[in-house]
């Protein structure tokens, strides 16, 4: 009879341990990508300008990537997505601070005059900034503890500013540009294609709740 | 039963991988590999949506051409009347950032589309209001004309700047050589319509062909060129090859690329940007710090080059040759 060796039993690791470190590392390449393009004159003639479009955009795909994480498990059942949503969130209010940073500090040079005018007397940047100031509590109350402290109704109906934000970030982009619309274009309708779908969602919940009260 | 100095030395225990460990390696490495892919996926999905607009190398100038058609360019007339001293913009920043939406739409495309352009053979119909119409080559009028170097401050109504040492003859002389009507109020001139050599013709971004003009006196101003070159050498096609308007107290837009008509008209012509966004692009667009634009001020302007900004002049700076044809004018109602 063979000695019998003993077998270490495997503990699993949780299948989905890797995902958000991935997430936050990906989500930082662009900055640092920008960062050293920026150093070694990679952003060509105009760097400030360049580094700020990007930024603005980043701001805007996170914000829109954060906001497809529910409608990716209505639609296909995935709960994943929900698992960054978070991270996604929280990557495009740091951009959006970031790209705010270098307008005031490298395009303005905190000429506060200046800023105060543009941003008072100029939709366009009005825009932008409401947007950023609107990310401000939802950045604030991203954590566990500030869900439980305002109880998840509230939390989700404060959270639902995000929306409001990234529809914002559209106009601001879209009043950007001088004539070619297609990008901003190309945004917007994805953001009006992800609120259908909660839309959806939502009124298939509530129907649900009516009939099972009627059955009730 | 070998002694037990025959033996590798053991590893310390610290250093032996535990066995449930050992046991998970296989899920270990897999979920090590997801990281690995979806972050590096994620990451350069992000950079390639966010990251356009990147600078490209600097291109080679455009050759001088030789022979006949090439002795105008190695004499090229240096009279300094109303050249700006200021540092020059880079040739790398001349040829990278540019406006010119027929060939693309970010200030990187013009440069890396502009090998589209075929800007020789090239020739130019002039009509409308003038004596005699005619199709004249580029190259016939560089030898008629004579190139001079005029450095010129540019101000882009997106509130940049730079400084160019362009090439070229005044439009006066070929204003005086087309010998326009007593009717002739304004001049007209059209870029190339042709989506094959100028792709971004294909899609409506703007009505074209581009289109501008001017008054006729704004025309016949000394300070009005037609630039064929810069820094010396033809210019490449995102600067406009082979032949394009600069009018240095106006905003850049005013400098129609690529021409191909130039028609003198009774009437104001529709300039492409007015028909785009009236409010914002008016006919005469002098760059004028107290008139901003509806989006954005157009106080002061960052000189590609350098970081900070600098207040932008009236006329940019060329009052002294220009403010007169405007005496009397509202420039903030004809902005």
């Amino acid at each position: 009879m063979a000695a019998t060796v003993p077998v270490a039993r495997r503990r699993p690791l949780r299948p989905l341990a890797w995902l958000q470190p991935a997430i936050v590392v990906g989500s930082l390449a662009p900055f640092a990508v920008i960062l050293a393009r920026g150093l070694t004159g990679g952003l060509g003639a105009n760097p400030i300008a360049t580094a700020m479009n990007q930024l603005g955009l980043l701001a805007l795909i996170f914000l829109v990537a954060s906001l497809a994480c529910s409608p990716l498990r209505v639609l296909f059942r995935w709960r994943w997505p929900i698992k960054i949503r978070r991270t996604l969130g929280l990557m495009g209010f740091f951009a959006a601070c970031v790209h705010f940073g270098v307008w005031l500090v490298l395009d303005q040079g905190l000429a506060l005059q200046a800023i105060a005018e543009d941003i008072l007397g100029r939709p366009f940047i009005l825009v932008g900034f409401l947007a950023l100031l609107l990310l401000l509590p939802l950045a604030q109350t991203s954590s566990q503890k500030a869900m439980r402290r305002l109880g998840y109704p509230a939390w989700k109906r404060l959270h639902r500013l995000a929306y409001v934000a990234a529809g914002l970030g559209v106009v601001h982009y879209f009043l950007r540009v001088k004539a070619d619309v297609s990008e901003p274009l190309v945004y917007g309708v994805v953001l009006l294609v992800l609120f259908a779908v909660r839309a959806y969602d939502f009124r298939r919940q509530r129907s649900r709740r009516r009939a099972a009260a009627l059955r009730g | 039963m070998p002694r037990r100095d025959d033996l590798p030395p053991e590893p310390k225990s610290g250093a032996i991988t535990p066995p449930e460990r050992y046991a998970n390696r296989r899920a270990f490495l897999k979920q090590a590999g997801l990281f690995a892919g979806v972050g590096a996926a994620w990451g350069g999905g992000l950079i390639a949506l966010s990251g356009r607009g990147a600078a490209d190398p600097p291109p080679a100038p455009a050759p001088i051409p030789s022979g006949e058609a090439g002795d105008a360019w190695q004499r090229i007339a240096r009279p300094g009347d109303y050249d700006t001293d200021e540092a020059r913009t880079s040739f790398e920043d001349v040829t990278t950032y540019n406006n010119y939406y027929e060939l693309g739409t970010t200030k990187s495309a013009p440069a890396e589309n502009a090998h589209t352009l075929k800007p020789r053979p090239w020739t130019v119909k002039i009509g409308g209001e003038v004596a005699k119409s005619r199709t004249v080559d580029v190259d016939e009028l560089i030898r008629r004309f004579g190139l001079e170097e005029r450095v010129y401050r540019m101000r882009c109504v997106e509130a940049w700047s730079m400084v160019i040492p362009w090439v070229g003859f005044p439009l006066r002389a070929l204003v005086a050589w087309a010998q326009p009507t007593s009717r002739a109020k304004f001049v007209m001139m059209k870029t190339l319509l042709d989506p094959e050599q100028l792709p971004g013709q294909r899609r409506p971004v703007l009505d074209w062909p581009y289109t501008e003009g001017l008054r006729i006196d704004e025309a016949t101003n000394p300070l009005t060129l037609m630039a064929v070159g810069l820094y010396g050498a033809p210019l490449l096609g995102q600067n406009g090859a082979p032949l394009r308007l600069v009018v240095p107290w106006k905003y850049g837009f005013k400098g129609v690329k690529s021409i191909t008509q130039i028609w003198f008209t009774e009437s104001m012509p529709r300039t492409t940007w007015r028909v785009a966004n009236a409010r914002e692009y008016g006919f005469y667009a002098n760059v004028n710090p107290e008139v901003s634009h509806p989006r954005w001020s157009q106080a002061t302007e960052r000189r590609i080059g350098s970081v900070g900004r600098i207040p932008t002049e009236k006329f940019n700076g060329y009052g002294e040759w220009v403010a007169d044809m405007y005496r009397g004018m509202d420039l903030t109602r004809y902005y």
